[in-house]
Parts: C-alpha cells; structure tokens; sequence
C-alpha cells in the first residue's frame, strides 16, 4: 500500500547537516579566495581580452581582459555582505514590529495594516524607490533591502506571538508579577527563535536576488564595484557578439550559492518546523 | 443576604454569613468575592451575585458539580477574567495591583499548560521569585529534577512545582483548583499537609476547589457547595 512513500537513504537531518557543511564550505572558500585575490588580478590586461574560457581563465575574461572568475568571486563576495546584512536588519525589523503587534490591539492593526501595505506592492518598486532616495551605492542597498524583506517574517512571528500570548503560562506570568519587557524577553524571544532562524535563512538567498536584480537594473551598487549585477547588466552589451562566458559563469554562481542557501533554510525549517510542510 | 436563608442547604449558608458577619465586625484583612455575576459573551449567566469571603488562616472548601463554574470563579478571584458585575476585594481593596505578584495565586488544574515547555524546571520555580530548600523539602521537590525540562517530569511533579511556584510569590492568598487530583492517596495527603503548614506559618487563607468532598471535608474549615451560591436567582423564582 505504502508504494507511494519514497524511501530515501538519509534522514532529513542527515541531508541539512550535509547541506550545512557544503554551504559553509563553498562559504570558505569564497571568502578566503576573494581575500588571496590582490588588486593585480582585477587589473586591466588589454592583451588578454575576450578570452574564451580555459584553464588559465577558468570563467574567461571579458573586453578589458579582466579575468571573470576574479570579479565573480569578489561580487559574490560582496553580494554575501549585502545579503548577511541586510536579512539581519530585516529579522531585526520582524521581529522588533512583531513585539509590538503583541503589545495591545490597536498596535496589532497598525502592524497588520503596515504589513499588508508593504506585501500590496511589489518588493522591487519599494526596493528601488528606498534606494534610489537613499542615495544608492552599498548603504542604499542594504537600507533598501532591509525595509522591503521584512512584512513576510512579521506576518508569521505575529502568528505566532497571538498564539503563545492566549497560553495559560503567559497569564500566569502576568500574575506573578513580570512585565511586559521580561515576558518578551523570557518567554517571547526563546519562543520566536527558531522561526527567526529559519527567517533568517530564508531571507538571506532573498536579499541577494533582489540585490542583484536593483545593481542590474542600476539603482543599486555603483559601476565600479564587482558586484554580480553590475557584471551581468555591462555584458549584456557583450552577448550579441558570442562572449556568452561573461553572463554564464557568474550568473550561475550566483544561482547556485541563492538556491544552496534556500534549501538549506527549507530544510532547517521541515527539521524544526514539521507543521509547516503540511501548510 | 437574606436570600440565602432559602436554600435548603442551611447548614453551609449559615455558616458562611456567619463568617462574613465576624469577619466585618472584627474587621480582619479578608479577601472577598461579592456579587460577582460573569457570563462568556453573550451567553447565558455562569453565576450571578455570588458571594464568597476568606480569611487568612482558613481553609474554605468550595465545591460543585463538573462544569459549573468553580474554576471560572476561581480566575475572577485570582484576577485571570473580569467579573460583569462585582468586585474583589482584600480588607476591602481593589486589586489592582501591576507589575507586583497578584495576592491571590492559583494553582491551576493542569500543571502541564502553566509551565513554559522551553525552560527548565528551576528557571519556572524562579519565575514565582524565590524558594527555599526546606519548601522543597516539604513538597518532595528532589534538587535534580530542577535541571530537568518539564517534559521529563510527571504531572504531580510538576504541580509541586507549580505549587512552590505560587508560595514563592508569597501570596495571601492560594486557590488550589483541583491542585491535587491527579495525584496519589500518598502524595495527596503530604501534599495538603505542605499547604495546611504553610497556612498556619504564613497565615494564608486557602479556597480548595474540588468535586471531591472527602478531601474537602478533612482540609477545609468550612465548605461551600458551589451550586448553592451560584443558582440564587432560580430558586428566587
């Protein structure tokens, strides 16, 4: 009868533990290589352009003969800072308007309400918008990103929050005395913190899309920087004429390290979360 | 109050406006329920003007038949809901206390669901403020179970638990809702002896809530039938 049921060879927590490992290890290693990278190699070197790829030029080089696989790893790299920082501020933007959604009903609406104006429009016109009157470059990014990413995460630690606010042991609490402030610190936050973990993670491979599709768009990080959306919008100028190599590679790096970390925050969260899958 | 000379329960009504009449003549701090009508919604009156006093120092046994509205009335004491109508009162105080331990501590009937399931046992035991070896003593309270999760821990351990939780507030009052239901003949008795020491040493005044008269009737001074107090306006008509 059970045909159906896929038998699979490790556990789920076998896998995230697996998926851990290679993330923190590509991780490494794309930061450690980004650092050995000294500034000769990003140079210009007008007699090796438009390499095709090799074993010299792993990810080729494009019209000023700058060797791709350098950039690429530096734009990971900072693309990496982006997303860390601003899926940081984001959680703490969640998690901060979550709390005040628990505080009283009217509080509730307005948080209600500020999600529901966020999530009405699409993330990228605000992304853009928040940037672009930020001033752009790397500050206006991370300002813009944290103050898009958040409504999601706020919906589900409200959720949450209304739950555990109706448990018998918060009243409790209440009576014996604690305020508000140790209740959310001693019951609330212990309470949120594998959903901000899983937030977190799932916020972060997010970011750095975003990031990357606003740098692309040119409202985002300034042309000098190395970042994967500067590169893909200056060879889009490029692919008519065959250096296919200058999108391929980093696109893809970029694609890969996103969907590493999606899944290892899809996992992280069947692991800590069962309820959820059945959603 | 004359009403209450209607009832064919006399013996109790009687003695519970007798207490109430010494009580104000003698002017002792009493905690008291008066006239507390509550309803959830809409609905139909759970209890209407009901009346209830306890001195400190006694042990009043309240008790009444499944569903009828004791553990209701024992959260509007402890402050959990708000009556529609009456008040509580302590020598004659609202309690309006925040930010301070509430006077009146419950001990609820299900252990498990008034313990945060994410902390261990000495952190919920620190929660009511502090404790002192020799109450743990006296609830059987072993030192390791305190670095235990709740989880690992049986019902009647965790309601000796949640019960030195509630002293440790130093309440003036303690509302044990079926505390000790779940329990053993055995631990049953060494726990109301607990609770009867500490009513005498601290002088707390105890609302014992339990449909089991046998029980009520060896702990309690004096005991009051639920029904009694709460169907005033049907044997009225």
């Amino acid at each position: 009868m059970n045909n159906k049921v896929r038998k699979r060879k490790y556990s789920l927590r076998q896998r995230t533990i697996a998926k851990i490992v290679i993330a923190l290890v590509l991780l490494l290693i794309m930061v450690v290589s980004s650092l050995l990278i000294g500034p000769d190699r990003l140079g210009v070197n007008l007699d090796l352009r438009n390499q095709s790829p090799s074993l010299d030029f792993l990810f080729g080089t494009d019209w000023l003969g700058r060797d791709m696989l350098a950039r690429t790893l530096k734009g990971l790299v900072l693309s990496l800072g982006v997303g860390v920082l601003a899926a940081f501020a984001s959680t703490c933007i969640a998690l901060l308007l979550s709390l005040v959604a628990a505080w009283s009903s009217w509080t509730d609406r307005l948080v209600s309400w500020l999600i529901d104006l966020f999530l009405s429009v699409p993330h990228l016109v605000t992304l853009i918008l928040i940037s672009f009157t930020v001033g752009g470059g790397f500050k206006g990014v991370v300002i813009g990103l944290s103050l898009t990413h958040w409504p999601s995460l706020t919906r589900v630690l409200r959720a949450e929050l209304l739950q555990i606010k109706q448990a018998e042991y918060i009243q409790v609490s209440k009576r014996l005395g604690k305020t508000r402030g140790w209740i959310a610190r001693h019951h609330y936050l212990p309470h949120l913190m594998p959903q901000l973990l899983i937030g977190f993670t799932l916020l972060f491979p997010h970011a750095i899309l975003h990031e990357a599709a606003v740098t692309f768009l040119g409202f985002g990080l300034s042309a000098e920087q190395p970042a994967i959306g500067v590169i893909l919008s200056e060879s889009m100028n490029y692919l008519t004429t065959g250096m296919w190599w200058l999108a391929f590679f980093p696109g893809l790096s970029l694609v890969c390290m996103v969907a590493l970390f999606d899944l290892l925050g899809q996992s992280v969260r069947k692991m800590i979360d069962p309820y959820h899958a059945m959603k | 109050m004359s009403e209450f000379m209607f009832h064919s329960n006399l013996n109790n009504q009687n003695n519970l406006i007798k207490n109430k009449l010494q009580l104000k003549s003698r002017g002792e701090t009493v905690l008291q329920a008066r006239e507390i009508s509550y309803r959830y919604g809409t609905g139909s009156w759970i209890m209407e003007d009901v009346n209830l006093g306890v001195k400190p120092g006694e042990v009043v046994g309240l008790t009444g038949k499944s569903g009828a509205g004791k553990t209701t009335l024992a959260k509007i004491i402890a402050g959990y809901l708000k009556p529609n109508h009456g008040r509580v009162t302590i020598d004659g105080y609202l309690l309006q206390e925040k930010n301070a331990p509430h006077p009146v501590q419950l001990v609820w009937q299900h252990p498990e669901k008034v313990i945060n399931p994410r902390w261990r046992m000495e952190k919920t035991l620190l929660e009511g403020g502090t404790y002192t070896d020799e109450l743990l003593q006296d609830l059987e309270i072993k030192k390791d179970w305190l670095r235990r999760w709740p989880s690992e821990l049986s019902g009647g351990e965790l309601q000796r638990i949640c019960l030195a939780r509630a002293l440790g507030a130093s309440p003036g009052y303690l509302i044990a809702d079926e505390m000790t239901t779940m329990l053993d003949a055995i631990t049953q008795a060494q726990i109301w002896h607990t609770v009867l020491h500490m009513v005498e040493k601290k002088n707390i005044g105890v609302l014992a809530i339990s449909h089991d008269n046998a029980l009520l009737n060896r702990v309690s001074d004096r005991m009051v039938d639920f029904s009694m107090i709460r169907d005033k306006y049907e044997t009225k008509k």
